[in-house]
């Protein structure tokens, strides 16, 4: 009984990275209609910059927040020069870049820090087991740092003046511009937001999995499961649907599967909800006639 | 003049809607643009906004138009109830008034909300409630309600009183006219309803194929029998 709580805890710990990852591909699709690949990509090189900024001796939280930053720049900066040129181009030209991101990201990071494996510190410690063996101190604290991340994301769109602005953007950007918003700097910011949010992501489970230029591939799959299940278009559908695939994949991989065909169950769980319910289980339906 | 267009030529992408219209819109007056469907109506509304491909000269308190971005020109004070109408369906109405109010840094927001809400008390009424799940007469109300915040100095209407019933219609106009009226916003109407439009109107320009055909005083416009049977058909 007590391995089954287990279980569901650490489902919900790793749930909360896939819940914000999803965030962040919902949050650029809901904008431009197009699925990031290179998210995952971009937030390892986050959690590299991090890394080394901690290895200069950084304190965590100063290197943690100025990861966020420059995490955020660098979001801002894909837009405005890579993304801005194509936004009005054909789909596979979409693609096109998203893959082209993906590999040059992935490769530079490997060139600069190596492909050798390394390890990332965790800011959460404890001398005794919490909750009597229940959750370690990184599970609780790695959760408790992705819902204040979701909280404030959700409070940002939901009260700020910008917010609104940038899902006006979103669901509308010919009416946005004509109450004056400047639907492509919304865009810029959402890509900014999308990867510091998947900064955050790569930091907190970077102690988990360990750090090389390979490590959000998984994680960017449960991710997407979790994007999907939930609803693409739909970000509060998507976080949920994120901790909803860790907790499912956790215990799969414990009670069903084993550990090595773990993520085959995000790619069944992709294959299921295209299948059966394709705008997720949140998702909005849209009819389009021809 | 608040606006002035000289030759204006408009279209997208190869093909041409616009042949070159000259018309104005007095500072506080309002302007009919009246016409068959195909016209260039809804098109001349685009061209001011920089919403299509626009050659020639529109000049709005002496500064040219053509080339700037439309969320630019919006912040010049113009604002645009397009076609469709332009509220944000997923958004409520608080939220449509709070982008209506986006560019806005003054203090008088909040009244402006609430004089906008004594013109529409219906939209206080459904102020919480989803912009998408209100009557086609409520939308167009919010419509205009969300480009009256912006404070404009001129105000594009595109057929306002399209697929409502005529009390709504009627409604509609009365706060047009109080718009007119008390906030001395310069309005360029587009109406296939030539009677109402007329009514509310000091100039009246009439659109046939992007060309004007027919322009004049309004007033003038709907004693003239010959183009009353030939353009407006009633």
């Amino acid at each position: 009984m007590n391995g089954l709580a287990h279980q569901i805890v650490a489902g919900i710990a790793t749930g909360g990275i896939y819940a914000a990852v999803a965030l962040a591909i919902v949050m650029i699709y809901q904008a431009t209609h197009h699925v990031n690949f290179a998210q995952g990509e971009m937030a390892t090189l986050s959690t590299f910059i991090a890394w080394s900024m901690i290895n200069a001796g950084m304190p965590y939280w100063v290197a943690f927040f100025a990861t966020v930053a420059v995490s955020f720049a660098i979001g801002v900066a894909i837009e405005r020069l890579l993304m801005r040129p194509v936004q009005n181009a054909p789909e596979l030209t979409h693609v096109g870049v998203f893959i082209g991101l993906l590999l040059i990201i992935g490769n530079a990071t490997g060139w600069i820090f190596g492909y050798t494996t390394k390890s990332f510190p965790s800011p959460f410690h404890s001398d005794k087991p919490l909750a009597g063996g229940l959750i370690s101190a990184h599970e609780l604290g790695s959760t408790v740092v992705t819902l204040a991340v979701l909280l404030l994301v959700w409070a940002f769109f939901r009260f700020t003046r910008l917010g609104l602005a940038m899902r006006a953007a979103a669901y509308n950007p010919r009416s946005a511009r004509l109450v004056g918003i400047r639907v492509g700097w919304m865009l810029a910011l959402g890509w900014g937001l999308a990867a510091a949010i998947g900064a955050v992501a790569g930091m907190m489970v970077a102690p988990i999995v360990f750090l090389d230029p390979t490590m959000m591939l998984g994680i960017l799959l449960y991710a997407f499961a979790g994007a999907l299940l939930g609803g693409i278009d739909n970000p509060m559908g998507a976080v949920i649907g994120g901790f909803v695939v860790g907790v499912l994949e956790n215990l799969a991989g414990a009670y069903v599967v084993g550990t090595e065909l773990k993520l085959t169950v995000a790619l069944a769980i992709i294959i299921g909800v295209l299948v059966v319910r394709p705008s997720g289980l949140f998702g909005r339906v849209v009819y389009s006639r021809v | 003049m608040l606006l002035e267009a000289r030759g204006l030529k408009a279209g997208y992408g190869q093909t041409q809607v616009l042949h070159g219209l000259d018309f104005d819109v007095a500072e506080g007056g309002v302007t009919a643009l009246l016409g068959a469907n195909g016209a260039g109506k809804t098109t001349t509304l685009r061209a001011i906004c920089g919403m299509c491909r626009v050659e020639g000269a529109v000049s709005f308190r002496g500064q040219a138009l053509p080339g700037r971005a439309t969320e630019d020109i919006v912040r010049l004070g113009i604002a645009h109830v397009p076609d469709g109408r332009g509220t944000f369906m997923e958004l409520s109405v608080e939220e449509n008034f709070r982008l209506g109010a986006y560019i806005r840094r003054d203090r008088e927001v909040a009244a402006d909300f609430d004089r906008l809400c004594g013109w529409f008390p219906r939209l206080k009424q459904r102020w919480k409630q989803q912009a998408g799940t209100l009557s086609g007469g409520e939308q167009q109300m919010l419509a205009i309600a969300r480009a009256l915040l912006l404070r404009p100095k001129l105000l594009l209407l595109d057929e306002p009183s399209f697929g409502l019933a005529p009390l709504i219609v009627q409604e509609i106009f009365d706060i047009m006219r109080r718009v007119r009226d008390e906030s001395g916003v310069g309005i360029l109407l587009v109406e296939q309803n030539a009677n109402l439009a007329l009514e509310l109107a000091d100039l009246a320009y009439l659109l046939e194929t992007g060309r004007i055909v027919a322009h004049g005083r309004a007033a003038e416009i709907r004693q003239d029998e010959a183009i009353r049977r030939s353009y407006l058909g009633y």
